[in-house]
């Protein structure tokens, strides 16, 4: 397969400046449910002002431009060692041209690299080789406010009453938005893993993220917990910013994984309202971006 | 909406309450986890010895923040090469992190105004109540859109914590906020956080 940099760097300049449409068209609709005159209003005026500048300009939405969490699916064949370099490589050049924040700082010694590369870990970036013959690679921006505010509980948790099965999910869940406040940048949007093990559990919690808003999970009872959580939360009236407000959580996706008898984690990852991401897809020469 | 310049007097801060909006010009200074960490350690508490231009860019920094705003932000930065620098993009991080030390920064170098997103806690809104001072929120995210309102980029101290880390001098142009912690003891996130907290136990009680 021919080198791809340049293509991976504009799909970074895409995700960086650019709110795909779902997730633009979600935010307008909200405006309406906001008071005329208030803070939470005009916040929600503000954001969208900001997205159009952005678009416009090629300019970062948010300058915290977040981990760079990469999806490849590669068809067979294809060099992992090649394309990582590449995307390093890109990572770099979109660092230099502004389009993303030097944003990998060694925990250790406090120092930041200054172009987003960090060891093995920074840009995280995870491979599946897949049938066909198309490469897929999706990236998202996850901002570090957001990402503070991810929760992850083992049930059953006495303190919020919550047991091992969708009832405490939906517990915890609504916990996690309420110490959320707005200090994850609400509206955010909910990404829920039930089970697995620590460490995959918060993955796949960020990996059902890379689906569009809306998108219901085909089990009809996880949909209604799905859509259930979305507007329970929302009724706290935490707002846009934490201002006090109607719309606190946009969309939230639920994805289901195997535990262990004794394990029963619940993971949320909180993604803020600029939710940052987009597609490539290349076929043979053709490359089409989302 | 009120217009403020820095830097910004007692009665003025006075005259601020939760929810006024507000637009804000003059010089500020933009400072986040590792300038408060330093702040602290080396001229507050003096915990740590000062080193290198640390005397020198204090000395700078009494003058610039007295009676001005330390802005929560780690700003994408153009022109590093040339020294020609530019905000390409400037929203707020979450102030929530500057907890432990907002208040002593306050009053050690007389700080009207901190702007930040998701708001702080009761140390700093007495901090707040005692400076006299405010928090004023800006929006998160809204990061080019705030960067336009960033006329003029003075300069920077402490480039080695890291660009979204070091300490930049800028000048501002209406700059859009919400006074939402006041000098008078009024917190808009403790209304909220309660609020919310008495639906949640309602919710959890289902």
């Amino acid at each position: 397969m021919r080198d791809l940099t340049n293509e991976i760097l504009e799909l970074i300049r895409r995700t960086s400046s650019s709110l795909p449409p779902d997730v633009e068209k979600r935010l307008r609709e909200s405006i309406e449910k906001e008071k005329p005159g208030s803070s939470a209003r005009g916040a929600l005026e503000t954001i969208l002002k900001n997205v159009e500048l952005s678009r416009a300009q090629s300019t970062p939405i948010c300058q915290d431009t977040g981990t760079p969490i990469f999806n490849v699916h590669y068809p067979v064949g294809v060099s992992t060692i090649k394309l990582k370099a590449q995307i390093r490589s890109a990572l770099a050049e979109a660092t230099k041209r502004s389009y993303m924040r030097p944003n990998a700082v060694d925990a250790i010694y406090d120092k930041n690299t200054g172009n987003n590369l960090g060891g093995d870990d920074f840009p995280y970036i995870h491979f599946e080789e897949k049938e066909g013959d198309e490469l897929i690679i999706e990236l998202m921006l996850k901002g570090g406010g957001c990402e503070n505010v991810g929760r992850q509980y083992s049930l059953p948790d006495n303190t919020l009453g919550a047991g091992r099965d969708l009832a405490g999910v939906r517990k915890v869940v609504l916990d996690a938005v309420q110490k959320a406040q707005g200090q994850g940048c609400a509206p955010g949007i909910l990404g829920v893993a039930i089970g697995g093990d620590r460490g995959s559990s918060y993955i796949k919690s960020k990996e059902v993220l890379l689906s569009e808003m809306g998108t219901r999970n085909t089990d009809p009872k996880i949909a209604e917990l799905e859509e259930q959580l979305t507007s329970e939360a929302n009724q706290m009236g935490i707002g846009p910013m934490g201002f006090g407000g109607a719309t606190t959580v946009l969309d939230t996706k639920i994805v289901g994984l195997s535990r262990l008898p004794a394990s029963y984690f619940v993971s949320v990852s909180y993604m803020c309202w600029a939710y940052r991401r987009r597609k490539m897809t290349v076929k043979g020469e053709e490359v089409i971006y989302d | 909406m009120k217009q403020l310049n820095t830097p910004i007097s007692d009665e003025a801060i006075r005259d601020l309450k939760v929810g006024d909006s507000v637009l804000l010009s003059g010089t500020m200074v933009t400072g986040r986890d590792a300038a408060h960490k330093w702040m602290i350690e080396t001229f507050v508490k003096k915990t740590r010895p000062a080193q290198g231009d640390d005397m020198q860019v204090y000395e700078e920094l009494k003058k610039l923040l007295n009676g001005s705003v330390i802005y929560h932000c780690g700003p994408v930065v153009s022109g590093l090469d040339t020294k020609e620098y530019k905000f390409v993009a400037a929203g707020p991080t979450t102030s929530i992190r500057e907890e432990p030390y907002q208040a002593d920064v306050m009053k050690h170098f007389n700080i009207k105004g901190v702007i930040g997103k998701g708001g702080m806690g009761a140390k700093t809104l007495k901090g707040c109540e005692e400076t006299p001072g405010v928090y004023l929120h800006a929006i998160g995210g809204a990061a080019s859109y705030i960067a336009q309102t960033v006329t003029k980029v003075y300069g920077v101290f402490k480039l080695e914590f890291g660009v979204p880390e070091a300490l930049w001098v800028v000048e501002v142009r209406d700059f859009p906020v919400v006074v939402t912690m006041d000098s008078h003891g009024g917190s808009l996130h403790s209304v909220v956080e309660e609020s919310s907290k008495k639906v949640l136990e309602d919710l959890l009680a289902k």
